[in-house]
């Protein structure tokens, strides 16, 4: 039998693969592994689904990578097993010489061999379970903010912040970007701490609309270390708050993004029908070129082919929605049914809304079900769009 | 020196005198063996050898030649004794076992004969302290018959790579399968854990291998909960010799450096693992 990946990795770049793995390992319990023509991709998702991460390693990354024609495998298993192959990060250069993983569909097994120093050689067979395409859609170029920097300026910045601390604000307003502790309850009595960045020490300050959005610090630091480690900038894509950021290191081998959901501005007020924003602000007429999920909302898919019954309809179902207020009413009836029962799925206590409306994945019986309802899920909630085509 | 004058006057009633210059000599060997409390003292003209045990599976001695101490007066062929480990290393340590250069805390251990208490002279930068640790009838240790005529196989590895190897170890699996060959894998390691099973695998030809003396294919399965103290001896080593006997019993034997460069050598015998076999 073929293996549906057979794959070397050689020198340094083992080294950035066990980094990828810890850093995907500060996102979610379980490691999707899916080796495509394009590349292996690495994926992890948090519990409440408020937290994305992929990293998409090229072919050109491994010294040598097989995978069978039309042939797409994909499977999932324990983060915390995979990182135990990469145990001694830190000599991790020093004594490992080449990495050869190899996955087998019919055996259920992912090896990971790692060939060391001294004839020393390591081999861990991995079980894994099948599971379906891990996705979130989500297009960072079309994010209105984005800053660009060397790891070490954003290293140097959570620094300040003490580890318990979970969500970071940040904030730009003309050539400043300012991080600050978020604090939930009662300010008056928390410490305050805010730091203050200048545009120049940027490389990149884009910002078309001034904003300040609260995400989740952990995951950014899981990313600053993969970050460090490259030596690689790493680039915020954000707008108005509810939306998602995207942080994102590229390479020409390497692919990193993590998509992070934001607080909103006002959860009740989105709540309760009346967001001002929304209102006021239809999107552009040209909009719903680019409008659609793909454009703003990241979202789960849940299949790997999507259902073109589905999709059109959904489609024109926001489009509806952004034009017309009356519409508009209509679907957030739909919205609040929606919200209601996706409430159980998501954490308690962060009003972070989860970005991921259907289940990661379900199982292969329920899968068809499952398309239909996280697509109708995810059009209701398109008054993302609407928020970010809002300047 | 402060400890023999204080001492010299009733010297003569111990049947047991060791002195040594720094503690760490002793108290670091008896930490490579500390997993039970109870510890069964042998000294001989030899030297002092420490054995340990656990549940009739596992046993550890520590040895520790008589050249190693400044001074080793014994005045019958054997003295022995039991004693609580933990107690003693706590008061081999009372000064914080400094590693700062220079700073060495001086011993002297005195033992009157059966029944009396261990009794120790500890001193540093002028202070001194006098323990005194009752002892226990001491038992027999147990004869785990490993005689070298019964050597299947045997390799000598040099600790480096090993330690790398325990140090990853998976402990979720309950136990740890050690093989040795004459042919491939040679020398391997294997661990079934939750995630799955993982193999370290070390080459005949390796550069930390010293010796390969394999005759037979042997696997045979060790718990994971008794190997474990045995990592306490292989951090302080830097060789080590594995060999196994023909009923698959183990022996780890381990060559420690102490901080003056003198060698002193740690023994590890444990039982396979039989019911284990059979499951898998």
């Amino acid at each position: 039998h073929l293996p549906a990946m057979d794959c070397v990795v050689t020198g340094g770049n083992v080294k950035v693969l066990a980094k990828a793995i810890h850093s995907l390992s500060r996102i979610g319990d379980e490691l999707y592994l899916e080796p495509e023509d394009d590349g292996l991709a690495l994926r992890s998702v948090n519990s409440s689904r408020s937290a994305y991460a992929c990293f998409l390693f090229s072919p050109l990354f491994f010294s040598r990578y097989t995978v069978p024609c039309g042939h797409a495998f994909r499977c999932k298993m324990a983060i915390k097993c995979v990182q135990a192959v990469f145990r001694s990060l830190s000599s991790l250069d020093k004594t490992v010489e080449k990495c050869h993983i190899e996955l087998v569909g019919e055996k259920s097994r992912l090896t990971f061999t790692l060939h060391c120093k001294h004839g020393l050689m390591k081999t861990h067979n991995l079980s894994f379970q099948d599971s379906e395409s891990l996705q979130a859609v989500f297009d960072k170029d079309s994010c209105s903010n984005v800053l660009r920097a060397q790891p070490r300026l954003l290293v140097d910045t959570v620094l300040h912040f003490p580890p318990a601390l979970e969500e970071v604000s940040l904030s730009v307003s003309g050539e400043r970007v300012l991080f600050r502790n978020y604090v939930e309850e009662e300010p008056a009595k928390a410490m305050l701490t805010e730091l203050s960045l200048s545009s120049d020490e940027f490389e990149h300050f884009a910002v078309g609309a001034e904003s300040s959005i609260t995400f989740c610090l952990k995951e950014l630091r899981g990313l600053l270390v993969f970050a460090e480690s490259t030596g690689l900038p790493v680039s915020v894509h954000f707008d108005l708050p509810g939306s998602p950021v995207v942080l994102s290191v590229t390479d020409s081998v390497l692919e990193v993004n993590f998509v992070l959901a934001t607080l909103s501005d006002d959860l009740n007020l989105r709540n309760h029908n009346n967001n001002p924003k929304r209102a006021r602000s239809p999107p552009p007429a040209d909009d719903f070129l680019n409008d659609d999920i793909d454009s703003y909302l990241i979202a789960m898919d849940t299949s790997e082919l999507p259902g073109p019954s589905n999709a059109p309809a959904q489609r024109s179902n926001h489009r509806l929605e952004a034009q017309s207020p009356v519409a508009n009413h209509r679907l957030e009836s739909e919205e609040a049914e929606e919200e209601e029962t996706g409430d159980t799925e998501r954490p308690p206590n962060k009003k972070f809304r989860s970005l991921f409306f259907g289940s990661v994945c379900p199982t292969d019986s329920q899968l068809t079900n499952q398309t239909a309802t996280s697509q109708e899920v995810l059009a209701s909630d398109s008054e993302d769009d609407a928020q970010a085509a809002s300047p | 020196m402060l400890l023999s004058t204080h001492s010299q006057t009733v010297d003569d009633n111990y049947v047991l005198v060791a002195s040594l210059d720094n503690v760490r000599n002793l108290s670091n060997i008896l930490k490579a063996i500390t997993f039970k409390d109870h510890a069964i003292f042998n000294a001989t003209p030899n030297g002092l050898k420490v054995t340990v045990e656990d549940s009739k599976c596992l046993q550890a001695n520590a040895f520790i030649q008589a050249e190693i101490f400044q001074e080793f007066t014994i005045k019958e062929d054997s003295v022995g004794f039991q004693i609580n480990l933990t107690v003693l290393l706590d008061c081999l340590t009372i000064f914080g076992g400094s590693t700062v250069a220079g700073v060495t805390t001086a011993l002297r251990m005195c033992y009157n004969g059966y029944g009396y208490p261990l009794t120790l002279f500890l001193e540093e930068g002028g202070v001194v302290t006098v323990c005194k640790i009752n002892t226990q009838e001491p038992e027999e240790p147990i004869d785990f018959e490993f005689c070298s005529t019964n050597v299947t196989n045997k390799v000598i590895l040099q600790s480096e790579s090993l330690k790398e190897a325990f140090s990853e170890l998976d402990m979720t699996s309950e136990v740890l399968q050690i093989t040795m060959s004459p042919s491939q894998p040679y020398f391997r390691l294997s661990t079934f854990g939750n995630s799955g099973n993982a193999h370290y695998d070390y080459p005949k030809d390796s550069d930390m291998m010293e010796l390969f003396q394999c005759s037979k294919t042997q696997t045979n399965r060790y718990r994971m909960s008794l190997l474990k103290p045995s990592t306490k001896a292989l951090a302080l080593s830097c060789k080590v010799s594995v060999r196994t006997d023909s009923r698959g019993f183990l022996s780890l034997q381990y060559l420690v450096r102490n901080d003056d460069g003198q060698i002193c050598f740690v023994e590890y015998y444990c039982c396979p693992d039989e019911e284990a076999e059979e499951e898998y």
